[in-house]
């Protein structure tokens, strides 16, 4: 099976320049992309061994000596191609903010605590049919300086490696129902709907588990098609 | 909540906390999934060096970006089987990941790439894809670095596609010094020589 990238896919990504999201304004280019044929050093990919990804690394609430604090959730789904097939192997790495919606990272400043317990990374590799899980802590939402009384909705921002250095794909995911979805100009740089609710998970509550963890379910489209599809076979 | 609608996924920006859970390089508890050296003792070819700066459209260096970058071996020959030629015969991966440091500048260890066809079989010259990552970029961009002196250029099929006064965006310019090489790339997101960025 050959896989093809149409670029028409590309369609459901934010407009790069997105003045309400005001960084986007001098760190977006100013002349057009220019269009070429995908070669073989597009259409390849990272592969890499079982050594990337440790056990324990999917599990956010173990790196520390005791519990970090907050809401225990579980997220998983599938790495899915644009045929609805499962991406295995793929590689899925997660950056998030804690219960109080504090980041580890230096430069973040918002007054709320830091967490000894939790460092909000973790990793994990799909499995043969593109299923992956994490157990974690569901983030706080946090302000930023965007505008007068700016906050983000709580995210868990995803890194995705598919079978090509052109499906790489960075994303964040939400929490349905989020108050703040209206006033998040990140969020509503997605400017097709249906696109933008790609991007908010759905709870499971049969996979939540009975007195320990609720569970939300996050499926992650990557470019990527059977160059002969099904209707054509 | 996610529905049935048909589509990818759409990009989010890294934003400005990523480093700890990408390229935490030792200033987090963290381990690093990817280096900024590629070299393995075993693969063949020419050690080069790629160091350069980001700008901005003030023509400020960016501090928080992160560049990856995926590469042929000095043969050719990429560490994936899905390019169904004759595998790598070295550990060499392709794949190298880094973090701007406080100035915008990143740097490279990797070998010179080998001419690897495009979809007519015509030789591409050496090339190295890569892709930039920033807060106030909802999607990355994609782009090439070629080697200035390298006879292929002249005949890329890629390069060809670029207007003329804008190739040099592309080229990275060989710095004086002895022992191994070292290539000057810098990347301007907008304004000014802005990069050539391609529609992938």
């Amino acid at each position: 099976m050959t896989l093809i990238y149409p670029v028409e896919s590309n369609a459901a990504h934010p407009a790069r320049l997105s003045p309400a999201y005001r960084s986007t304004v001098k760190r977006s280019p100013s002349k057009p992309l220019i269009p070429m044929r995908h070669t073989l050093s597009e259409l390849t990919g990272p592969v890499y061994g079982h050594e990337t990804v440790r056990e324990h690394d999917h599990d956010l609430t173990i790196q520390g000596s005791g519990e970090p604090l907050g809401e225990r959730i579980m997220v998983h789904g599938h790495v899915l191609d644009e045929d609805g097939r499962g991406v295995p192997d793929a590689l899925l790495e997660v950056w998030q903010a804690n219960a109080c919606g504090r980041y580890v990272h230096v430069i973040d400043q918002h007054p709320a605590p830091l967490d000894p317990n939790f460092t909000g990374a973790g990793r994990a590799r799909s499995d043969a049919t593109g299923y992956y899980k994490f157990v974690t802590i569901k983030p706080g939402a946090y302000p930023w300086g965007n505008h007068h009384n700016a906050w983000r909705p709580a995210h868990i921002h995803f890194s995705v490696f598919g079978h090509a250095f052109i499906s790489r794909l960075v994303t964040q995911m939400y929490f349905p129902g989020d108050p703040l979805f209206p006033f998040d100009p990140i969020f509503n740089s997605v400017t097709d709907e249906n696109a933008r609710m790609r991007m908010v998970s759905a709870f499971d509550l049969e996979h939540t588990r009975p007195e320990w963890a609720l569970c939300y379910r996050f499926d992650i489209v990557l470019r990527g098609r059977d160059a002969t599809p099904m209707e054509a076979r | 909540m996610q529905g049935p609608t048909k589509g990818i996924t759409p990009s989010q920006t890294v934003g400005p906390y990523f480093a700890y859970g990408l390229t935490p390089s030792g200033r987090y508890a963290w381990n690093d999934a990817f280096s900024n050296n590629l070299v393995t003792s075993d693969t063949s070819g020419e050690r080069i060096r790629i160091v350069g700066t980001v700008f901005d459209g003030d023509g400020k260096p960016v501090p928080d970006c992160m560049l990856e970058i995926w590469q042929a071996d000095a043969q050719g020959r990429f560490s994936d089987p899905q390019d169904r030629r004759a595998l790598p015969n070295s550990s060499f991966k392709g794949f190298g990941r880094r973090g701007t440091d406080a100035d915008g500048s990143y740097w490279f260890d990797t070998i010179k790439p080998g001419t690897v066809p495009d979809p007519d079989g015509k030789p591409q010259a050496p090339h190295i894809l890569f892709g930039v990552y920033a807060r106030g970029m909802l999607l990355h961009l994609y782009s090439r670095i070629y080697f200035d002196g390298e006879a292929g250029n002249a005949a890329d099929p890629v390069l060809a596609l670029v207007p003329t006064d804008r190739r040099a965006t592309l080229i990275a310019t060989r710095e004086q010094g002895n022992g191994n090489a070292v290539y000057r790339f810098d990347i301007r997101l907008q304004g000014e020589n802005e990069t050539v960025f391609f529609e992938l």
